[in-house]
């Protein structure tokens, strides 16, 4: 259960380094992305102008405010409120994210499945936990909206987050197998009959 | 009571941003409740942070959650309330608009077919405008409630059969608590509606799943199945964020509606830990904002 501070981007080795239940903070760039970024980028052969080699992204659309350019603002938006959408409706785009665009670390909440569990073993990649619905907190972490591609699927554009001590995120699937939402999926399924029968369903047979 | 639409624009658009901001005392009671009683570490850690997370949107003016959810606005109209209908709607709508340029919010409702974002909030039929009529004279009421949808995703109807009876329902209930996992958002509220037509048990369990917390189904025999199904659920293991613990559900809610003799329909919709809601009461006296 160690803890890890990562400046992005990152290598194979770190990330390979990491097993379930350790936690990392990540510290400078951060990628926002979401399912209409990823079906225009890998349905319909969008293209993004910014390298995402060993970076981190996030399942995420903010609330954000248009402003003027500044350097605090370079985007011209200055983030309301940053938070995590579910993961599992972006399932399929794992392995092209990590493959085509060479992505290492994906953040979310709820977990992915096993494809995606696949690609992080054979690529070389991991999916960090971050609490759902804490996004007042989570925007704390944002130090700027750095700049923006394909806005014309606002907010399911892809953002770049200048961010800082954003964590401690949970490793909860590594590139060696390990799931947490296996363990616990598995864990609770086992746990199905005894609660039915406390509730004194009785089994019929067919 | 004349009721001016201004003030039903002005209400609309006030209560999208307050629901979307301030957790009620319900929910964030049930939050200390599920804490005091969690054994898991990672559980408890896991709502410590959901508990600063309300505590940070307080302190820094700011949304909960980055979902501004399906605004769904209910609606009740009592006795000696002098109100234009169709006017009503068309103000909670713009009310709504207003709310999304103004503060700005994150539009989060687009076109079914062609995914458009108009960047209003809202769209066909949406926002969701429910009226009804209650026994409270001169008195018209507004409930906001954005619905977000890592829960909505996790909606289930089952038109089950009288042969197989309440285990039915107990039955679907806990496969669709295992089946959701951490998807939404865990510890969430359950709705779950029993009876009625397909579409009525379906709106039953948003009805359900948007109760406040300590709030009981009116019916003895449902009551009973949300404290035997409450207990059940919280057995899973589930846990916050599906991430495991004991805090898998707040609570399970039931909403019933008489069915047909054939007829044993159930359905399930959640409600995220982010349960959020706002209300306003109009009265001769003024705008009253509360949860």
């Amino acid at each position: 259960m160690a803890h890890h501070d990562f400046t992005t981007p990152v290598t194979e080795v770190q990330v390979r380094d990491l097993v379930v239940n350790d936690t990392v903070t990540l510290q400078g760039t951060l990628y926002g992305i979401r399912d209409a970024t990823q079906i225009h980028m890998f349905d319909r052969g969008r293209r993004t102008r910014f390298d995402l080699a060993g970076h981190a992204v996030i399942h995420t659309a903010p609330n954000v405010k248009t402003v003027t350019k500044s350097a605090e603002h370079p985007a011209g938006y200055a983030p309301i409120c940053v938070g995590t959408t579910t993961s599992d409706r972006m399932e399929r785009f794992t392995r092209p994210l990590m493959r085509d665009c060479g992505v290492r670390v994906i953040i979310g909440k709820g977990g992915l499945r096993d494809e995606s569990l696949a690609a992080f073993g054979e690529l070389g990649g991991v999916y960090l936990a971050i609490i759902g619905g804490t996004a007042a907190l989570e925007t704390t972490w944002i130090e700027a909206i750095e700049d923006v591609d394909l806005d014309d699927l606002n907010p399911e554009s892809l953002w770049r987050f200048r961010v800082r001590d954003f964590g401690p995120l949970l490793v909860a699937m590594d590139s060696h197998g390990g799931s947490l939402y296996d363990t616990v999926r598995d864990a609770a399924a086992a746990r199905r009959a005894q609660v039915l029968r406390s509730l004194g369903v009785t089994p019929r047979g067919g | 009571m004349k009721i001016r639409l201004h003030d039903i624009e002005e209400t609309a658009k006030v209560l999208y941003v307050r629901a979307l901001k301030s957790l009620p005392p319900d929910v964030k009671a049930g939050f200390d409740r599920l804490a005091a009683a969690e054994t898991s570490p990672r559980g408890q850690a896991t709502l410590a942070t959901m508990i600063r997370n309300i505590a940070v949107a307080e302190d820094t003016d700011n949304l909960l959650c980055q979902d501004t959810g399906v605004p769904i606005y209910n609606v009740w109209i009592g006795p000696g309330v002098d109100v234009d209908g169709a006017g009503l709607k068309r103000a909670i709508r713009n009310g709504c608009a207003r709310a999304t340029h103004e503060h700005p919010l994150r539009s989060s409702i687009v076109h079914p077919l062609t995914r458009r974002n108009e960047q209003t909030s809202c769209g066909i039929e949406v926002p969701v405008i429910h009226v009804d009529f209650s026994d409270k004279a001169e008195t018209l009421e507004i409930e906001m409630v954005p619905k977000g949808s890592g829960s909505e995703n996790n909606s289930f109807l089952k038109m089950a059969v009288p042969a197989e009876g309440v285990d039915a329902i107990r039955t679907f209930v806990v496969d669709c608590v295992l089946a959701a996992g951490g998807k939404t958002c865990p510890p969430t509220i359950v709705g779950v509606g029993v009876g009625g037509t397909s579409d009525l048990c379906v709106a039953l369990a948003k009805r359900a799943a948007t109760r406040p917390l300590g709030t009981a189904c009116a019916d003895p025999d449902g009551a009973k199945l949300e404290r035997e199904l409450s207990s059940a659920v919280n057995q899973l293991g589930v846990g916050p964020q599906g991430l495991g613990g004991d805090a898998t559900a707040f609570a399970v809610h039931i909403e019933l509606a008489a069915t047909h003799i054939t007829m044993n329909p159930v359905a399930v919709n959640m409600q995220c830990h982010s349960a959020r809601r706002a209300r306003a009461t109009i009265t001769p006296a003024g705008i009253a904002y509360g949860y």
